[in-house]
């Protein structure tokens, strides 16, 4: 049996992906890369996902039912790393706006 | 900006600079730690920068102080997990040996100490230090940039 | 001394990330300082990548888990926890290759850039990605190499646009785009993998995976594998190669030839040891033809060529091409193990050594041309041979490496592969040995347009003792693995072949 979420996350991904092909607008480009990572990330999350528990936290802890705490540490890292990257990639496009005064990925000059 | 703008970011400036430092300190207890922490005290930034205009990058150092800030910070998190050599690479050599954050962690739901972790607060500070740095200087950066263009 | 080689897994990624944190620091107290850091710590972990590899290839595997209390610590309850780095001969082979390279880079790159604001930054960065390659061989579990991988890829692209030109901002944005969707499909395929065995190890997956696997495994590898085919730059997704080449800084363009090579080193690594079993001949006859297609592609679209920078970078393709070529064969003939596989094997990875020596050689001789000329295009420029006798002597003996004359290094290997693959499809053999032959021809143009006929009026700035000694460097290792190239093979590549062969060391090393 199919879970929802992972239709979600195909959903999403192949969105995503569709974006990053199709459009020709780089900040466009930029979001679909998000929204794969948003699809990623619900994937590992959904990975260590249990019904009914709680954060892996003890401090204060209502329950010893918890959720996997290794896909919360993965998307974690997989979610600073993606700001990092999205923050290099708009800052590159701020310069290439400079440059060009257009965002649109066909007009470019290096070619072949 | 408006003065009613300028007021209240001058208003949450200190309750949102104290919820980061509680966030970054209790990282070893809660959910939270260095970079959520760093995230949070850097909203701050983009807050004066809206409300005070980029005269507000000055103030804060400057892009030398901020990315000196930033070195700092990830060379103390690399230092801290080179003085674990004495068994491995990012050993901890503080937990369980009752000094400073030294106390054995309870098992189990408990109200939590801070007194633990060994290592972990310390590398949640620099952490903290570096992700708020670099987190200013990209806003710093970007909000400098992008005004210099429009007309 | 045991003490750096018991600790020299993470001593080797350590000291670069250190010193990247430290340098943007030390910088403020004058350009010497800065430099001595650089060249200094990457020296001293060429040493200990050195010393490793000798105990690795006497003692056999090495691992070593983060934060525990003792190094071998890896599996305190049966099963693997933590971070583990883990050493074999073929890991230590490649970490040799790549610091070797990142060290001699750093030298180039003393001189070459002119003395501006952020080089502290820039050489953090170049430490940085000097770092992440280790991590890359090194790392013995899949979310390190997928935090690794974007440490290679945020820190090359923001190398890549140094110049600051829009064309430089073009080369790195495009860059970007095809490292962080390769980045998403590592980390999709080693969430499928999380999903279906709880684990992260490679040691510990391949073990559960050589007892029995499913489709999940099949679509896991896929995306892991096509994630590294989009970073190695191999025929599908190899356009952002040629402007990389053309624009980033001559260091920074052999880095990331140098990083596209252990990409495809990890590549094989889950290939052959983590998914030995999985990945049957089909996989390795979709290696065997990308390659193929890489290196026509790479030949044929290198000849138009007149910027001479873009044109090693489609030549670059083509040279991938010859490593998936060897290794893609000796994935084919993996079981049952025959003896031409092996034969195909070695002498891929064998290629993979001599790729990164004879293309940094030939574009940093290539650059170096361009800052003595003080000219990025280099269309009037000719006959420098009579004012520049040591650049044309490089530049010749990397143009006869890459094309596979004997004695250059580049013919053993390129035997190697030619021979072996003619066993697979005598077809496969005849493109390479033509891609090798079109290389000279495009090769042979651009020596006798640089370097011979009338000579450049011009004036000529002196090259700096920096740029020479790493080419001085390059062209003795290169003539050296030519004339010893039997010698080479037995000691460094065969034990290598056989960690690839022979994943129970691997996995045995963990648990």
């Amino acid at each position: 049996m199919i879970s929802l979420h992972f239709l979600f996350v195909i959903v999403l991904v192949v969105l995503g992906l569709s974006a990053v092909v199709f459009k020709r607008n780089m900040i466009k480009i930029v979001m679909g890369l998000n929204v794969i990572a948003g699809g990623v990330n619900l994937f590992l999350i959904s990975m260590g996902y249990r019904q009914g528990a709680v954060a892996p936290i003890f401090t204060n802890a209502p329950d010893l039912l918890m959720v996997l705490p290794t896909p919360q540490a993965l998307t974690l890292t997989a979610i600073v790393i993606n700001l990092t990257v999205t923050a290099l990639m708009l800052s590159f496009i701020i310069m290439l706006y400079k440059h060009y005064r257009s965002l649109d990925s066909f007009k470019r000059r290096l070619l072949g | 900006m408006s003065i009613i703008v300028k007021t209240m970011v001058c208003l949450i400036a200190v309750p949102v600079t104290v919820f980061g430092l509680y966030v970054v300190s209790h990282g070893h207890l809660t959910p939270g730690g260095g970079f959520p922490g760093g995230t949070v005290i850097a909203t701050l930034v983009a807050l004066m920068l809206v409300a005070f205009g980029k005269g507000a990058g000055g103030k804060l150092g400057g892009r030398g102080f901020l990315s000196s800030l930033e070195s700092i910070g990830l060379f103390l998190f690399a230092f801290v997990a080179f003085l674990g050599m004495g068994s491995t690479f990012f050993g901890n050599f503080l937990a369980n040996t009752g000094g400073i954050f030294g106390d054995p962690v309870a098992f189990g739901s408990n109200p939590g100490n801070v007194n633990t972790g060994g290592v972990i607060p310390f590398m949640n500070l620099a952490v903290g230090l570096e992700v708020f740095a670099a987190l200013s200087l990209i806003i710093l950066i970007m909000f400098t940039h992008s005004k210099e263009d429009t007309p | 001394m045991t003490f750096l080689v018991e600790h020299g897994p993470a001593i080797a990624i350590a000291i670069p990330f250190l010193a990247a944190f430290t340098v943007p620091l030390v910088a403020k107290l004058g350009g010497r300082v800065r430099d001595g850091c650089v060249v200094l710590s990457l020296a001293l972990t060429e040493f200990v990548v050195l010393m490793l590899a000798g105990d690795v290839l006497a003692n056999g595997v090495r691992t070593y888990a983060l934060g525990a209390s003792v190094p071998s610590l890896t599996a305190p309850a049966g099963f693997p926890v933590r971070i583990i780095l883990e050493v074999d001969a073929m890991s230590a082979l490649i970490s040799l290759v790549a610091m070797t390279i990142a060290f001699l880079a750093s030298l180039f790159s003393l001189k070459l850039i002119p003395a501006k604001e952020g080089l502290g930054k820039f050489f953090a960065l170049f430490l940085l990605l000097s770092a992440g390659m280790m991590g890359m061989c090194y790392t013995g579990d899949f979310f390190t190499l997928f935090v690794f991988f974007e440490i290679v890829s945020i820190s090359s692209a923001g190398m890549i646009s140094f110049f600051r030109s829009g064309e430089s901002f073009e080369a790195a944005f495009k860059y970007m785009v095809i490292s962080v969707t390769a980045g998403l499909f590592l980390l999709f395929g080693v969430g499928i993998l999380y999903g279906n065995y709880g684990m992260l190890n490679m040691a510990a997956i391949a073990g559960e995976v050589a007892a029995g696997h499913s489709l999940l495994d099949v679509a896991a590898i896929s995306l892991i594998a096509s994630a590294l085919l989009f970073k190695s730059g191999s025929f599908p997704v190899h356009m952002w190669k040629p402007d990389v080449f053309q624009e980033a800084p001559a260091n920074v363009v052999v880095m990331i030839l140098t990083s596209s090579l252990v990409g495809l080193y990890v590549l094989f690594r889950i290939l052959f040891t983590v998914f030995g079993t999985v990945s049957t001949a089909v996989a390795g006859w979709l290696i065997v033809a990308l390659g193929a297609v890489s290196i026509i592609v790479g030949v044929l679209m290198a000849m138009p060529q007149r910027n001479l920078r873009r044109m090693i970078g489609f030549v670059a393709i083509a040279e991938i091409g010859y490593v998936m070529l060897g290794v893609g064969t000796g994935l084919v003939s993996m079981q049952p193990v025959n003896a031409f596989g092996v034969n195909a094997l070695s002498g891929g990875l064998f290629h993979i050594v001599n790729d990164a020596l004879n293309m940094s050689l030939i574009f940093l001789a290539a650059c170096a041309v361009a800052y003595i000329t003080e000219r990025r295009d280099l269309s009037g420029v000719g006959g420098l041979a009579h004012r520049s006798a040591p650049l044309a002597v490089f530049f010749l003996i990397g143009l006869l490496a890459i094309s596979g004359i004997p004695p250059m290094n580049g013919f053993a290997s390129k035997l190697m592969i030619f021979e072996s693959v003619f066993f697979l499809n005598p077809l496969l053999s005849v493109i390479g040995i033509t891609g090798s032959i079109l290389m000279l021809a495009v090769f042979v143009k651009v020596f006798v347009a640089l370097f011979l006929g009338t000579p450049y009026e011009g004036k000529l700035r002196k090259t700096p003792k920096t740029m020479l000694i790493p080419m001085f460097v390059l062209s003795v290792l290169i003539i050296l693995l030519g004339l010893f190239a039997p010698f080479a093979v037995d000691t460094l590549i065969t034990p290598a072949a056989q960690a690839l062969l022979d994943p129970q060391a691997y996995i045995g090393g963990v648990i």
